[in-house]
């Protein structure tokens, strides 16, 4: 059959038309869906209260991590640790028994496999290449990097999946953002999203779902493209995506919820087939000349706001656009920054490494990479490493990582969202800046009155060496 | 659901651009297991400075939000919807919603209207002395000078907007229809959708 050709975002939509309605939207069935505490207690409480059951709770697993402290959750004798916020404790008390009494699969504080749903997801080979994920959390868009669909839903979504697996979807326009050339040693999937944002906007990609191309991404790890992916919704596309390939193969064959044996060879018969087709077009196109980039910090309160660690704090009259400048005056207000201070003269009171966009096992390799025999700034008050899941956590212990931390004055967490965002004891102290390896920096995002600068795992570690943003590249060479 | 026709009264004017869901209602305010009584933390940190609009008795109550490009922008808390709907917001009209507040807002009876940044500006003049008028039948805007701006909505919205529609209650009443669906999926696509299963 020739058919016209598509992009893989088409092909993945094409698959999962469950009906196709006259108003142009479409009944989109769901192949995976995440639950955690935060966005779901309105959804089961919608459920029960209707009498209605969950449609496929196979297809559904419930893991909390927003709430959660990272300190240690049981206690020498194995008894579970009371949480002193009594607001956090009725969410993830409401998740430990709606889950069961709904039949879905909970993995709850203690279990090894806990951590954030979006390294939860992929790691346990849940997520899948080719599939429709969703899970009430904008960063859902993460789950991408293996070529699946993945995004954020609201509670009555969440409500609406549940129920019917199923969600009512107007298909989103396609935008390709085309990066060429390679990487220069030093810049990392971090630094090249935060760039690519820098260059679209924060609304850049509304409406779109963003399909990342080029040599960098074919030779990027898996973990890279879930950090690329991760930061879409912050450039507005509610989703991104990566074209499945070898390396996503050899990434997901042998996690547990993975395809086993003929299903598995059938479904790589499959996967092989979603790439966008040479032809295909898209709504918008974005050129990116990797070269240009270099490791890439924030200076403001939106994460469009990125500079070049070389660079200096924009003045904003240097923006065009007369609300930017009145944004940008509010931001340089809000974080205490003068025009024309060089990044490098930043001082920073706090790091956090951690979080769905860089807490996997690569990205602390990173931070301990530049750590190694190092030890943290007199001025560095708090720094935290907060590995994503437990299974990421007794990796980095197998391979001392977490000594490396240990050594270098960092404290060594549990598993949870922690400092991305200001739900959990984990926070940034007012007017304190903090050189960040989360996804966003909007004000009072890691606790009210905090300054973020996001950052890779390599430079918050730099960072928090030198006690001040740093170029990674003049630590390690 | 509440149905929606005709929404008209005061309109709160805002007119920030890019608020996020965060400015909405903040974070510490997603802690809670019911959708009540979250109007309470709605713009809270604007609501801080002693002259902000949401608490000037001139708009108490005001069943309209005019906001700038890109409302809604940020974290996808459903939340945001239900803060502005505890105010008594039934309305919010700007140059651009992010996609996902958009959907929320529909979702819990919220219409969302879009029009050109120039009909937003005058609207936010007309706002600070006199009502406005959203008619969502004919789809339109109108103050009580010669404005009329005409908006577009989603068909299928429109209806369950109008009707009170819950969505969960139409697309259970396609059971079949999903059903065909497993079916068809569990031959060709079983890898995706058909029985998941951990390995031990
Ligand atoms: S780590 Fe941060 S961005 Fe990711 S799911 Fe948790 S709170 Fe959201």
């Amino acid at each position: 059959m020739t058919s016209k050709p598509c992009t893989l975002y088409e092909k993945i939509w094409d698959a999962h038309v469950v009906e196709r309605r006259n108003d142009g939207s479409c009944l989109i069935y769901i192949d995976r869906h995440l639950v955690h505490e935060v966005t779901s207690p309105q959804a089961f409480e919608a459920l029960r209260l209707a009498g209605r059951k969950v449609r496929r709770p196979d297809l559904t697993i419930a893991v909390p991590d927003h709430n959660l402290p990272t300190t240690a959750r049981r206690d020498a004798a194995g008894k579970r640790i009371p949480i002193g916020d009594v607001e956090s404790a009725q969410q993830l008390a409401a998740l430990e028994t709606n889950a069961p009494e709904f039949g879905i699969r909970y993995i709850g504080d203690s279990d090894a496999e806990q951590g954030i749903v979006h390294v939860v997801g992929p790691e346990q080979g849940f997520s899948l290449p080719g599939t429709t994920i969703v899970c009430g959390d904008s960063h859902t868009a993460c789950h991408g990097g293996l070529g699946a669909l993945a995004f954020g839903i609201g509670t009555s979504e969440v409500e609406h999946v549940l129920a019917t697996q199923t969600l009512i979807l107007k298909q989103s326009k396609t935008m390709e953002v085309r990066v060429e050339g390679g990487l220069r040693p030093g810049v990392t999937a971090k630094d090249l999203i935060l760039h690519i944002i820098g260059v679209i906007g924060t609304a850049g990609g509304t409406g779109h779902v963003i399909e990342y191309r080029g040599k960098v991404f074919e030779e990027m790890s898996v973990e890279g493209r879930l950090t690329v992916c991760n930061m879409s919704i912050e450039g507005g596309a509610r989703a991104g995506l990566v074209a499945p390939d070898e390396t996503t193969f050899a990434y997901v064959q042998g996690r547990p919820y993975a395809p086993k044996g003929a299903e598995w060879d059938k479904a790589v018969a499959w996967w092989r087939t979603l790439h966008t087709d040479p032809g295909a077009s898209f709504d918008k196109s974005v050129v990116i000349n990797a070269a240009e980039i270099e490791p890439t910090v924030t200076w403001g309160t939106s994460p469009e706001d990125t500079v070049a660690i070389g660079g200096v704090v924009p003045s904003p009259d240097s923006f065009a656009d007369p609300n930017k400048q009145k944004a940008a005056q509010a931001s340089l207000d809000y974080m205490g920054l003068e025009p024309g201070t060089p990044m490098t003269e930043v001082e920073i009171q706090n790091v956090f490494i951690g979080s769905c966009t860089n807490s996997r096992i690569e990205d602390l390799r990173a931070a301990a990479a530049v750590l190694r025999g190092r030890h943290k700034a007199e001025n560095v008050k708090w720094a935290i490493v907060v590995p994503g899941s437990g299974l990421v956590k007794r990796q980095a212990e197998a391979e001392g990582l977490d000594k490396v931390f240990i050594e270098a004055g960092l404290e060594w967490r549990e598993p949870g969202c922690s400092a991305c965002l200001g739900m959990n004891p984990d926070k940034v102290p007012a007017g304190e800046r903090s050189a960040s390896t989360s996804n966003r920096n909007f004000m009072g995002r890691q606790g009210p009155g905090s300054r973020t600068h996001l950052v890779s795992p390599a430079m918050a570690a730099a960072a928090a060496v030198t006690g001040r943003l740093t170029d990674v590249r003049e630590l390690v060479g | 659901m509440t149905p929606i026709r005709h929404v008209a009264g005061k309109a709160i004017p805002f007119g920030a651009k890019n608020v996020d869901t965060d400015i909405i209602i903040p974070a510490h305010w997603l802690k809670t297991i019911t959708r009540e009584g979250m109007g309470r933390g709605a713009f809270e940190v604007l609501r801080k400075d002693p002259d902000n609009l949401f608490d000037n008795p001139e708009y108490k109550g005001a069943p309209i939000l005019i906001a700038g490009d890109n409302f809604g922008c940020g974290s996808s808390r459903e939340h945001a919807a239900w803060a502005l709907l505890d105010l008594g917001i039934t309305c919010v009209i700007a140059p651009s919603f992010s996609d996902i507040f958009a959907s929320n807002a529909f979702k819990n009876g919220i219409l969302t209207v879009v029009l050109p940044q120039d009909q937003v500006d005058r609207l936010l003049e007309v706002a600070q002395t006199d009502p406005v008028d959203i008619d969502l039948e004919s789809q339109t805007v109108t103050t009580p000078f010669q404005d009329r701006f005409p908006f577009e909505i989603d068909p299928f919205r429109k209806h369950c907007l109008l009707e009170g529609l819950d969505e969960v209650g139409l697309t259970l009443a396609e059971n079949d229809v999903i059903s065909a669906y497993e079916r068809r999926a569990a031959g060709e696509l079983s890898f995706l959708s058909g029985k998941v299963e951990r390995a031990a």
